[in-house]
């Protein structure tokens, strides 16, 4: 089958073009240039004082720390669950692969929400764990576990499909001819799947850093203690602050750009390497 | 990892990976090696794989819905009632629904446009554009908010353009309806985009001998061809706007019964430490949603059928 390669616009082509361009511009661009024109608003110093303060500094503190626990833990999850999925046979594997995705049409609210009906002062554990002198609603833990969940699916779902087209031939090969299981793993399934895990990681952590529906519920809103970066820029929007919200949000977009930019850098570049039918 | 726990194979003729799979009927007249819910692999590390697997899930995403399936009846039916039945409940599902519907039709729409244009065409700044379209993914929704929220206000860039023609989109469900559209568009787009790309050519060039014009030949060849992917794109974009919340409330004023979304009741409720009440409006958002997503693949289903005749 031959397919249809792009071509040179012409006459009413560039109608729909214009359209096209006109509506990113207009949903996407517009936004993002917001951001950045209403941070520098009062000038780069208003700005610079804006992240310099110690409160941003302790939410982008907290941010990082979240996602340095929480991206490695569901990376941890999407090479042992697509381990098992791809390389393997058994009843309920579509079962199992349907419970994997959950978390992504669950609302965020709702992905926090749980973690308060299990830990919090009213909850399933809430008063058991108080008794121990455990905090995890209002803490940090509350906000890692939301975080996690929502996150859970990112590296398991740009796993499961790649692992599952590559098949398990070079595997069983590696073990015929006598290799360990790790080393297997290590040296033969790592390596093939390596770009499309730095895909999902990259997925993972961009929303990991930037979720905020979940982890607003779970958060308390401390400001220095439990706000992450997302948080942070809620309290200062809402105080009025716009130049300081704005100055956070800033970061978190150009963490958003990044993300982009490598993303499209390992599309471009792997495209053979990474999991077919993108969501 | 146990090694050790499957045999390895002899040496000699080729086994097939997976036995009893997709081996052919012959193999099967061997007495079948499957023992119980698994077949038997040369691979090792199911067994670590699966149970970390499973403890995980278990643990960060089963009992947490059960907390949440459980909650709700902690006053009875009666209890679930009073707190659905409500009507600012009621608005706030009604609102978080229906401009999800609507917000996604739109992007059907336009998102169609956008795919079109990046498949098809080839134009300067299409990169920078493709790109461009994966930005609500990766764009923290609550600075999607605020920025939504700074151009749409009254003295906004947008806002100050649409305020003497009387129209006001912030703090209204207009608001709201626009930052849904932004949150959706991706999902469109990156479902048709790759069906459009590999669109059998030779189908429409002969679409175009037999004297098709271009306007027939989209109507009558592709947008049929697009329909699965277009239905996928539009339950996504449904299911991600309707449980949105960072991206919507900074714009939709909240206002009960007129612009509060169904997500910031929940919060509501949670900061009256109404958990009961909390979870019941959780729990028959995410029903509802399955249930859209379950009517929307039936529909898919019955499509492709029809389709195949």
């Amino acid at each position: 089958m031959r397919t249809s390669a792009p071509v040179r616009p012409s006459g009413p082509a560039w109608l729909l073009i214009a359209a096209a361009l006109v509506w990113i511009a207009l949903v996407i661009g517009l936004p993002l240039a917001a951001v950045f024109g209403e941070a520098f608003r009062k000038g780069a110093g208003a700005y610079v004082a804006a992240l310099a303060d110690p409160d941003a500094l302790s939410a982008i503190k907290l941010t990082l720390e979240v996602a340095a626990i929480a991206v490695p833990l569901n990376a941890l999850f999407g090479l042992a669950a697509a381990w098992a999925v791809a390389k393997f046979e058994f009843r309920g594997k579509t079962l199992l692969v349907s419970i994997i995705d959950i978390p992504f049409s669950m609302s965020p609210v709702i992905s926090g929400l749980v973690w308060v009906l299990l830990f919090g002062a009213n909850g399933w554990f809430g008063a058991t764990l108080d008794g121990l002198g455990i905090r995890v609603i209002f803490n940090f833990t509350g906000i890692l576990l939301a975080t996690v969940l929502v996150t859970l699916p990112f590296v398991a779902r740009e796993l499961i499909p790649l692992m599952q087209e590559q098949g398990t031939d070079e595997e069983s090969a590696a073990i015929t001819l006598g290799a360990g299981g790790l080393r297997t793993f290590l040296q033969v399934t790592l390596p093939n799947v390596a770009w499309a895990l730095l895909y999902g990681v990259l997925l993972c952590n961009a929303r990991a850093m930037g979720e905020f529906g979940a982890v607003s519920v779970v958060s308390g809103h401390i400001r220095g203690l439990t706000n992450t970066m997302p948080l942070h820029v809620e309290v200062l929007y809402n105080d009025y602050d716009f130049v300081g919200a704005f100055a956070v949000a800033t970061l978190l977009a150009g963490l958003a750009l990044v993300t982009l930019a490598a993303k499209s850098a390992l599309e471009w570049r792997f495209a053979g390497e990474l999991a077919h039918g993108r969501r | 990892m146990s090694a050790a726990s499957e045999p390895i194979a002899p040496a000699g003729p080729p086994l097939p990976t997976r036995p009893g799979l997709r081996a052919p009927i012959a193999a099967s007249a061997a007495p079948s090696r499957r023992r119980g819910w698994r077949e038997p692999s040369l691979l090792p590390g199911f067994a670590p794989a699966m149970a970390f697997t499973l403890l995980y899930l278990s643990l960060l995403v089963l009992l947490p819905l059960a907390a949440l399936a459980a909650r709700p009846w902690e006053h009875g039916w009666q209890g679930l009632w009073t707190t659905l039945a409500s009507p600012r409940v009621l608005a706030a599902l009604r609102l978080s629904f229906g401009l999800s519907f609507v917000a996604a039709g739109l992007n059907v729409v336009m998102g169609l446009v956008v795919a079109w244009a990046l498949a098809r065409y080839d134009f300067p700044g299409k990169r920078l554009a493709d790109a461009a379209v994966d930005l609500p993914f990766a764009l923290p929704t609550a600075v999607a908010g605020i920025a939504l929220a700074a151009i749409y206000a009254p003295n906004g860039w947008v806002g100050a353009l649409l305020a003497p023609a009387g129209i006001k989109v912030a703090y209204t469900p207009l608001g709201v309806l626009i930052a849904l559209i932004a949150v959706g568009l991706p999902f469109i787009v990156r479902g048709v985009q790759p069906v459009l790309k590999d669109f059998d050519a030779e189908v429409e060039e002969a679409a175009l001998t037999l004297g098709a014009g271009p306007l027939r030949r989209t109507w009558q060849l592709v947008l049929p061809a697009l329909t699965p992917s277009l239905i996928t794109g539009f339950s996504l974009a449904f299911a991600r706007a309707v449980g949105e919340y960072g991206s919507v409330i900074f714009i939709a004023g909240n206002m009960p019964m007129r612009s509060e979304i169904a997500p910031l009741l929940i919060v509501i409720e949670l900061e009256q430490f109404n958990y009961a009440g909390a979870a019941s409006i959780g729990l028959v958002m995410l029903l509802l949603s399955f249930a859209v997503l379950i009517t929307i693949n039936l529909v898919q289903l019955a499509a492709a059928r029809r389709g195949r005749r």
